[in-house]
């Protein structure tokens, strides 16, 4: 719905994303606010922000296979492995520039991205969940079993800082410019990509995809299309990644971070870009109040005080999946529509 | 030779647990079209229950097994109830994902009670092991083996000659004409979320015999998605065969080429099973044209 006083009188004007003055206003205030915004934060806030930010990236790809495509995948987090990896080792051991290896790390990330999405041609649903979570486990053992003197095995990497032009990122400040001005960029491509006609294709076969094959689509083309977009995405996040902490081993990629994702893109709305922003920051806040409340609650119950803080994660993000699901299957991102269509629509009930 | 006799029964071994676990999948696939990932959660779940009721209750094992096996019956049925009814007719994601969720919280909801480290179970059968020739067997695994072939056969025959199993396995055939033939279909779903579990709880107690029981027990139930995929996700006997399969081609490439590749082994089939043959050995093959 548009706010009232806004006509479609061009095409161009039809498919504009940004529409009136004042959504005009509070995107640049946005942008404003947050490259501004490490001269008022903390370290500690800057570190969790530029968590969201790498994050993000990894979930928009896969909001791209998952939400848009309808495709499953359970293994997101070997792919940033695999994206984490090439680029250490281009920068580490071949000392290359940091661009060309976010940009290697990205392509490789993408490569391995469609060998495992090959399955997807045959078959879907359950299989295509397996078929993914079975990279979850083969791609980290390949990093720590396969040529263990170049990747260092389980005991991993250490990663040179990103320098750019001259600008070497060490510390969170830096990084947060880097890490975020990569995510707004791949966010931008994200909104885009799904306007155009290949985008329409990935909706296409989610909705139906043998009707979608019988207009014309290219099952076999645009399925591995999107699980290459999706791996992409995840192998530009753990290029990132690897550059912000420094240090990379397999375990920083596991099946935990990967249902991670996925839960991020069902709470934020499947199909939505605005969704995998508010998805993920929902879900990293909520870690992060985990993390602040555990012990008020251990002190307030002894006998638990142990366990809580491990505990209490798990559960939390289990029981706030389920809940979404039950009640709120369209995500946050929905939720945030019907906020502003009825404001928009004040003081009328239609 | 002797080697490759000692891989290939100790793989059969551990394949009879990875068929009980898999048969829980396979049920509740079979019936509600869900695959649960909890499963391995259920398992480790099931082995804490039983631990606590036999080393903190000091109960003997005929009076624990059927307490846990009661409690096991109600988490499937709540399970079933809170979680999964709710979402029936939701979209394969949603199912995909419900599942997962429940696996977490199972992990964090046994982290809570029990604490992450691993209790050993008192001993329930005598740790020496057997020796066949010169083949030398664990008594464990060799007493989780029958056991598993046990309730394997109870539960076919349940499915074949009680009046019950034949709703379940109506329900499983077609959800439509199960209900139209007045059976509810929705309690056939929670009868088999509560078998699945009370299965899984018989898997946690021959589990945790050998190794104790930790949180990372649930990790075992990934073992079981190749087993599955392997037979076919709707065969019970498939369950059986996969889960055997599954236990031989690990015990055989951890033996023979790596240790280390005995972990990736079964997925590394699972891979090539959905390559070339994605409906299983025993599966129902879904023809879909354009």
């Amino acid at each position: 719905m548009l706010p009232s006083g806004t006509y479609n009188i061009s095409y161009s004007q039809d498919m504009a994303i940004v529409r009136t003055r004042l959504q005009w206003a509070v995107l640049v205030a946005f942008l404003v606010a947050l490259f501004a915004l490490p001269r008022f934060a903390s370290g500690h806030v800057l570190s969790i922000l530029n968590g969201i930010g790498i994050m993000l990236i990894a979930v928009h790809g896969l909001n791209i296979l998952t939400g848009y495509t309808g495709q499953i995948s359970l293994g997101q987090a070997a792919f940033m492995a695999v994206g984490a990896y090439t680029s250490a080792l281009l920068t580490a051991r071949l000392h290359l520039p940091f661009w060309l290896a976010l940009l290697g790390a990205g392509v490789s990330a993408g490569a391995v991205g469609l060998v495992f999405g090959l399955p997807s041609v045959r078959i879907k649903g359950f299989y295509l969940a397996m078929a993914t979570l079975a990279a979850q486990f083969i791609i980290p053992w390949m990093f720590i079993h396969v040529r263990a003197d170049i990747t260092g095995g389980v005991s991993g990497m250490v990663v040179p800082p990103a320098s750019l032009g001259g600008i070497v990122f060490k510390s969170q400040e830096s990084m947060y410019f880097l890490v975020m001005g990569v995510a707004v960029a791949m966010t931008f491509f994200a909104k885009n990509l799904v306007r155009t006609r290949t985008g329409r294709a990935f909706v296409a076969i989610r909705d139906n995809d043998i009707a979608a094959e019988a207009m014309g689509i290219n099952l076999f083309t645009y399925k591995l299309l999107a699980f290459f977009i999706c791996s992409f995405y995840a192998g530009v996040a753990g290029s990132l990644w690897a550059h912000w902490m420094r240090a990379i081993n397999p375990d920083h990629f596991t099946l935990m971070d990967s249902i991670w994702y996925v839960g991020m893109v069902i709470v934020g709305g499947m199909g939505s870009t605005l969704g995998a922003i508010l998805g993920t920051t929902f879900l990293r806040l909520l870690s992060e109040l985990v993390m602040t409340v555990s012990p008020q609650i251990g002190r307030l119950f002894p006998f638990l005080a142990a366990n809580i803080l491990a505990a209490l994660g798990p559960m939390l993000f289990g029981l706030v999946i389920i809940l979404f699901l039950i009640f709120e299957p369209r995500g946050l991102a929905h939720r945030w529509e019907v906020f502003k269509a009825s404001y928009r629509l004040h003081p009328f009930a239609h | 030779m002797t080697n490759l006799l000692q891989f290939l029964i100790t793989g059969i071994l551990v394949g009879g647990v990875y068929a009980l676990i898999a048969l829980g999948l396979v049920l509740i696939y079979k019936s509600s079209r869900v695959f649960n990932f909890a499963q391995g959660d259920l398992v480790m779940l099931g082995g804490f229950v039983t631990w606590t009721l036999l080393a903190q209750f000091g109960l003997p094992l005929w009076a624990s097994l059927p307490v846990a096996l009661v409690l096991a019956w109600m988490v499937g049925l709540l399970v079933e109830r809170l979680a999964l009814r709710p979402l029936i007719g939701q979209p394969i994601l949603a199912a995909v994902m419900v599942t997962l969720a429940l696996s977490y919280f199972f992990k964090g909801f046994t982290i809570l009670l029990w604490s992450a480290y691993r209790r050993v179970f008192p001993e329930l059968v005598p740790t020496a092991p057997v020796k066949l020739g010169e083949i030398v067997l664990s008594q464990h695994l060799l007493w989780t083996f029958v056991v598993s072939v046990l309730a394997f056969g109870l539960l076919t025959i349940f499915f074949w000659r009680t009046k019950t199993g034949l709703l379940m396995r109506a329900a499983a055939e077609d959800h439509q004409v199960a209900q139209s033939m007045g059976i509810s279909v929705k309690g056939v779903f929670a009868l088999t979320w509560s078998i699945a579990a009370m299965v899984a709880t018989l898997g946690g107690l021959l589990l945790g015999s050998i190794n104790g029981v930790d949180p990372t027990l649930g990790a075992i139930g990934l073992k079981a998605f190749p087993a599955v995929l392997v037979g076919g996700l709707e065969s019970i006997p498939g369950a059986m065969i996969g889960g055997l399969t599954v236990g031989i081609v690990e015990g055989l490439a951890a033996g023979l080429i790596d240790p280390s590749l005995g972990e990736i082994a079964p997925f590394l089939v699972l891979l090539l099973i959905l390559l070339f043959k994605p409906e299983g050995l025993f599966g129902l093959k879904r023809i879909e044209r354009v």
